[in-house]
């Protein structure tokens, strides 16, 4: 049970956590993309899509990561070269995305997919419980950790990372120093795209292998407010994710047990907790200045 | 030469600067100065003319370029980022290949010789302006440069801080290093620099060797013409209309700084300057007088009646006027025309502008057009919008919008901070003579020239204390520098 339970928990944290890696990076640029719902199911129709296709989960697993870029860089050239407002932009990414993934997903209603294998190394994944959990999982749940390893590697370790934490912080000095603001952001909104159409392909690949419109569910809403209640912070991050996929799973698992809780409460727990992180992070302001990149939000136009 | 469409900021401007040399470029704002040194700094290229670095023609086509050639520049308003530590920000400024992890005890080593002691795992945030210059002044001299251009590096330091940063200059120059040293500061010109060339309206109109000249002779070549001198009357100070008594407000955010305890009182017919380093509670106490933040009652009283949590617009209807420091976005809305940046403080004071729900913009536009002829405000168009003009001009506006009103109590921060001399004389002269028209004038500024020009008394605001005021005349420079450097704690 508890084996089952830890199970359903992974793959309800794993598209949150591959979607909100890419938007902490995008964030501590100093862009805010809204529009991760909309590069999420794009990801997800091109994911199904490429697997039907090219007849592998993998090939659905890359293409899921092109389509995110592809609408990221839609959002990216409107904020970046036409320096247009990113809070309508990313609003307009959302529903341009939801609209249009319904479009080419019409023909895919109610076929079935192929779900992306899981890890199985005899010896270890036959071990009793931790086997399972910890390797017998698919490449996507792997990888979602290692991107949160590697970002937290690149942001804090690398000059790349520095320079990335430091537009974000004050674009116009970044500029006087001669950093290029618009091309570090523009890699950060397609690196942002790509980790969203990758937890979208999650969706339709390995979470449930169809293609249901609009099946993302709100699930880049959590990514983004993910972001904010890890404060910008990487490691943090993982435990966001995995602690709003556990209410998820445990709100499915209360509704049989008779728990006398309605539904909507527990699905309405993981917001009320971001809503609490925020007023308790809110209450360092020295520690929260550190780490909310200065920027966020505010466009950039460089001096004549 | 450098043409922004069809003004020409730089026109022919010719400057030679020698190895080993301080040399100043004076201007008034606009002559075109900061244009010249982004072009030197590769932040602007030319559209005629060359540059000649070390005899060879060169292009200097970014700021990375213009450090790989040895220039380098510590910017008048920071730019580094807060939320880096020292370290973080200094190898931001460095090549691509620079050694990182030997970096700190390369800064360590070098703030020490040069007598500016920084940890480099401090956060800049948490450091004072004075410690964020010497971060970019490190970040400068870790490139080894044989150029350093330096914009107004003095303004917003304590008399001891400049002191201290021109025998770091001296010793600069002494190894052979070639400074360029951007100031208003006449005086500190004579005192350091070894050529100065002056620029006006975007030509160089002399060059000269400023220990020759005195502070009059380089006003002059700055300005063109003689700068009218501020007459200054001996004032009988009258009761008193603007009191703080006790005055305690907490800081607001982690980087306030909270106001302990304020006495003073102005009275009728004087001027009551504070002088202080910027961040040390200036626009807390602004804040607290003007009502933006209210608190105890009698905490603060204006013509006898405390007012200590009422708003500004009952303040206001008191007879009081307030001029904050920032003129675009607090002073007056960027976007609205000044006629109803006019309305914005004059709504609720009874004069007629606002009634029964309507606005008198006919009113409000005669009041803008007075104001213009008063203090010579340049504008295209009669009533432009507020974000059209520039600094000096909006500044000239937004204090003359209050005098012109002649309240009872005036207070103004920074009241000529980014105008020129002649401006400058024009708003200091209307504020001594509302003084003396009876008026209770508080004026905080960090200029102390400025402060010793119009005021009658003097106190000086340090990490939210306020020293006891004292007579002008019984001041000295030595004295308020103390006082600033937290002096006006320990009473």
């Amino acid at each position: 049970m508890l084996e089952a339970i830890i199970l359903t928990v992974i793959t309800a944290a794993t598209p949150l956590l591959l979607a909100a890696i890419g938007e902490l990076v995008v964030e501590r640029s100093g862009v805010l993309n809204l529009g991760v719902e909309g590069m999420m199911v794009m990801g997800a129709v091109c994911g199904f899509a490429g697997t039907l296709t090219f007849g592998t989960p993998f090939a659905g697993i890359i293409a899921g990561a092109l389509a995110g870029m592809a609408v990221s860089l839609l959002f990216g050239f409107a904020t970046l070269t036409l320096v247009a407002n990113q809070v309508a932009s990313g609003l307009a990414l959302t529903l341009f995305g939801l609209g249009l993934a319904g479009l080419i997903g019409e023909g895919f209603v109610g076929t079935p997919g192929l779900k992306l294998p899981a890890l199985f190394i005899p010896g270890l994944t036959d071990l009793p419980v931790v086997g399972r959990i910890l390797f017998g999982q698919d490449v996507l749940v792997y990888l979602s950790f290692a991107l949160v390893a590697g970002v937290s590697w690149f942001l804090f370790r690398t000059r790349a990372g520095l320079v990335l934490r430091a537009v974000g912080d004050n674009h116009g000095s970044a500029h006087a120093l001669g950093y290029s603001v618009v091309k570090v952001r523009y890699l950060a909104v397609l690196f942002g795209g790509a980790c969203a159409g990758l937890g979208g392909a999650y969706l339709s690949i390995a979470y449930t292998p169809l293609w249901v419109e609009s099946m993302t569910a709100g699930r880049g809403w959590i990514a983004l407010a993910l972001v904010v209640f890890a404060s910008w912070r990487p490691g943090r991050l993982v435990v966001g994710a995995y602690l709003f996929g556990a209410v998820t799973i445990l709100q499915l698992h209360a509704q049989p047990l008779g728990l006398g809780v309605p539904s909507q409460f527990l699905s309405m727990l993981p917001y009320l907790a971001t809503v609490v992180v925020l007023v308790l992070i809110s209450g360092n302001r020295r520690a929260t200045r550190f780490n909310t990149p200065a920027c966020l939000g505010t466009p950039f136009v460089p001096d004549r | 030469m450098k043409r922004f469409g069809a003004n020409t900021a730089n026109d022919d401007v010719s400057l030679k600067v020698m190895p080993g040399e301080i040399h100043a470029l004076l201007g008034e704002n606009g002559a075109g100065k900061s244009t010249l040194v982004k072009i030197l700094y590769g932040a602007l290229q030319p559209n005629e003319g060359e540059i000649l670095w070390k005899g060879q023609p060169v292009v200097i086509g970014s700021p990375a370029e213009a450090r790989a050639l040895g220039i380098g520049m510590v910017f008048q308003h920071f730019s580094l980022f807060e939320a880096l530590t020292v370290a973080e920000n200094i190898a931001l400024a460095l090549p691509k290949d620079a050694d990182r992890r030997g970096l700190s005890a390369t800064i360590a080593r070098v703030s020490r010789d040069y007598g500016l002691p920084l940890d480099p795992t401090s956060r800049i945030a948490d450091l004072s302006v004075g410690e964020r210059q010497r971060v970019e002044i490190v970040r400068c001299l870790l490139q080894n440069p044989q150029l350093v251009i330096m914009d107004e590096p003095t303004s917003v330091l304590t008399p001891q801080e400049a002191d201290q940063l021109f025998e770091t200059l001296k010793r600069l120059a002494s190894e052979g290093c070639a400074i360029l040293y951007i100031s208003h500061r006449l005086e500190e010109v004579r005192a350091i620099c070894h050529h100065a060339t002056i620029m006006r309206r975007a030509k160089v109109v002399a060059e000269t060797d400023p220990t020759t000249e005195t502070v009059g002779t380089l006003a002059r070549l700055m300005v063109g013409n003689e700068v009218d001198a501020v007459t200054r009357t001996k004032g009988v100070p009258g009761a008193p209309r603007l009191t703080l008594a006790g005055l305690d407000m907490p800081a607001l955010g982690a980087f306030g700084v909270p106001l302990r305890a304020i006495d003073l009182e102005v009275r009728a017919g004087e001027i009551v300057a504070i002088a202080g380093v910027a961040g040390n509670g200036q626009s807390e106490l602004f804040d607290a007088v003007s009502g933006e933040r209210t608190g105890r009652d009698g905490a603060v009283v204006i013509d006898g009646r405390p007012v200590g949590h009422q708003g500004v617009n009952e303040r206001r209807r008191l007879g009081a006027a307030f001029v904050p420091e920032e003129r675009l976005g607090h002073g007056a809305v960027p976007a609205l025309k000044l006629s109803e940046n006019v309305v914005l403080t004059r709504h609720g004071t009874g004069e007629g502008i606002a009634s029964g729900g309507f606005t008198r913009f006919g009113l409000a536009g005669r009041i803008v057009e007075a104001v213009t002829k008063r203090f010579d405000v340049r504008k295209g168009p009669a009533d432009p919008e507020a974000r059209a003009l520039s600094g000096g001009n909006l500044q000239k506006f937004v204090v003359g919008r209050e005098v012109d009103r002649t309240p009872g109590v005036l207070v103004v921060a920074q009241p000529t901070w980014g105008v020129d001399a002649g401006a400058a004389a024009v708003i200091r002269q209307a504020l001594i003579d509302l003084a003396r028209s009876g008026s209770a004038v508080l004026v905080i500024s960090q200029d102390l020239d400025e402060i010793f020009e119009i005021a009658d008394r003097i106190a000086v605001i340090s990490r939210g204390h306020l020293s006891v005021p004292k007579a002008a005349e019984a001041m000295t420079r030595e004295e308020i520098g103390l006082l600033m450097a937290g002096g006006a704690e320990k009473r």
